[in-house]
């Protein structure tokens, strides 16, 4: 059984990192399976600047790079593998590499993350790598001293087209919305309209990217007036947002319209024992910081899952001998009373029937399944079958009574 | 891997009989690192069939522009001195692999 990993986690940008970190301190046998380097959009950001505890000057690659290497510090292994399909149903849950090898798992984190979202514009796909670009740190190089169009004006287009500037002549913003008005943060917002580099295009749309072999011009709309009018530029910068990379996900965990994972505030997916964190996931704020606080919380969920799941196996359902399952909680004053005269049964039958307490608030999950709605119940277990049940109050008679009924052999 | 520049690129890819592959990458393009461990793999496993170059495009851009490439990660393939065949943006070595096994 030691090939089967306690958590893996699908995906190594924030999510799955800070997942593989709570995972791996919490001594699950972790792996994080990462198609190429580890790091997701985070590490194709330079300029990062709202992360927490890390002022100006840290980039989406040093900061990915010391996740990785934190994760790893605990223990967490970081495989390079493409998942090509996965099995999630059941206790035991497969994930099938492009290798060709499968890893077995008792609990799954998606954090699969997003990537660009294309617009098909004329000429979007034709000049990829030819002057279209959805990465400014991977291309900005070719750019110095030419001039480049930005699509999209929220966070990410106008930080990348600050970054734009620092090589190229010229970085022309094309904004859907009235002059000044822009979906960015304010910060940046400022910081752009003060950067002589950048110019700015209103109330405009992209028409059409032109050129013979590499980008030479666009040709711009204005949607108040209709008129497109050409604009020479070398390269096309797009930042329209993101769609979430789900597509193997599709019938395995529930989605939503636009791809993204439906979760609960603590990460769980429609599927018992999986987990999703990130960008991939229904959320209001896609951030490296939200991405990360995702993932610790899934690989907690996934954790007290494990113990509860393993725990109760292993005390209840593995057992053969009569049981008095006990379903209590600290705060229920009856409960605990029942729970001492239930421990006074047990010591009688010197063995015979054992009692079993489960803490119904640290238990949920087993409490939901067993259908247990009264605090205190007993449930009677044998051979790992329930027999039968008392809900509520009881006194010794009423256990004594069905002790004898329902274990014959007692 | 065979390093190219503006120097020597002209010698080693363009004047070079048989099958040539490019890497074209920067030490700032994550995409073109997380790829570049598996493509000298294959550059190992295929050392007979093909001559295989990284082009770092700092210091090399007017040459990167020169061959149309505008776009990391690009892999290019040479055949006796022109392209015939390219890689860009979203390709995985699975993709390399087999327009190396077309072209070889």
């Amino acid at each position: 059984m030691s090939d089967i990993y306690d958590l893996v986690i699908l995906g190594g940008g924030p999510a799955g990192l800070a997942a593989g970190i709570y995972g791996a301190r919490s001594r699950l046998k972790t792996a994080i399976l990462q198609k190429g380097k580890p790091g997701g959009q985070a590490a194709t950001t330079s300029d990062l600047e709202n992360y927490p505890g890390f002022s100006r000057g840290t980039t989406g690659p040093e900061l990915m790079g010391h996740m990785a290497k934190h994760a790893e510090s605990f223990g967490a292994e970081i495989i390079q593998e493409e998942v090509v399909d996965l099995e999630l149903n059941g206790d035991i849950k497969t994930l099938k590499g492009r290798s060709g090898k499968e890893y077995r798992a008792k609990t799954v984190i998606l954090a699969p993350g997003a990537e660009p979202r294309t617009l098909d514009i004329k000429g979007e796909k034709a000049f990829r790598g030819k002057g279209v670009s959805y990465c400014a740190t991977c291309d900005a190089d070719f750019f110095e001293e030419l001039d480049v169009v930005v699509v999209g004006n929220g966070d990410a287009a106008v930080e990348e087209a600050m970054y734009l500037t620092k090589f190229a002549e010229t970085v022309t913003i094309i904004v859907i919305h009235d002059e000044g008005i822009l979906d960015c943060n304010k910060a940046s917002a400022e910081l752009a309209f003060a950067n002589p580099k950048i110019k700015w295009v209103w109330n405009s749309v992209l028409h059409e990217i032109k050129g013979d072999g590499l980008v030479e011009s666009v040709l711009i709309k204005n949607i108040k007036t209709g008129e497109i009018s050409e604009m020479q530029t070398n390269g096309v910068f797009f930042f329209v947002g993101t769609v979430p990379k789900t597509e193997i996900l599709k019938g395995k965990v529930e989605l939503n319209e636009q791809g993204y994972i439906i979760t609960n505030d603590v990460m769980e997916t429609s599927v018992p024992g999986v987990y999703a964190a990130g960008d991939a996931r229904v959320k209001y704020l896609r951030q490296v910081i939200t991405a990360a606080s995702d993932g610790a919380i899934a690989a907690v969920a996934a954790e007290k899952y494990l113990a509860e799941e393993e725990g109760f196996k292993e005390r209840v359902l593995n057992v053969k001998e009569p049981l008095m399952v006990a379903f209590w909680a600290p705060q229920n004053e009856d409960s605990i009373g029942a729970v001492s005269t239930l421990e006074k049964i047990a010591s009688n039958k010197e063995g015979k029937v054992k009692l079993v307490k489960i803490d119904t608030y640290r238990n949920q999950r087993v409490a939901q399944r067993y259908d247990v709605k009264i605090i205190p119940s007993v449930l009677f277990f044998q051979n790992g079958q329930l027999l039968d049940r008392i809900s509520g109050v009881f006194n010794e008679i009423d256990i004594i009574e069905k002790i004898a009924n329902v274990f014959s052999e007692t | 891997m065979i390093e190219v520049n503006k120097d020597n690129f002209e010698q080693e890819v363009l004047k070079a009989d048989g099958l040539v592959v490019v890497d074209f990458w920067s030490e700032k393009c994550e995409p073109c690192k997380a790829l570049m461990p598996s493509v000298h793999e294959l550059a190992e496993k295929n050392a007979g069939r093909a001559k295989f170059c990284s082009l770092n495009i700092a210091g090399n851009k007017r040459l990167a522009i020169s061959q149309k490439v505008l776009g990391l990660p690009t892999i290019a393939f040479y055949k006796n001195g022109e392209k015939v065949a390219e890689l860009t943006k979203d390709f995985t070595i699975e993709d390399v692999e087999a327009k190396l096994n077309d072209l070889a």
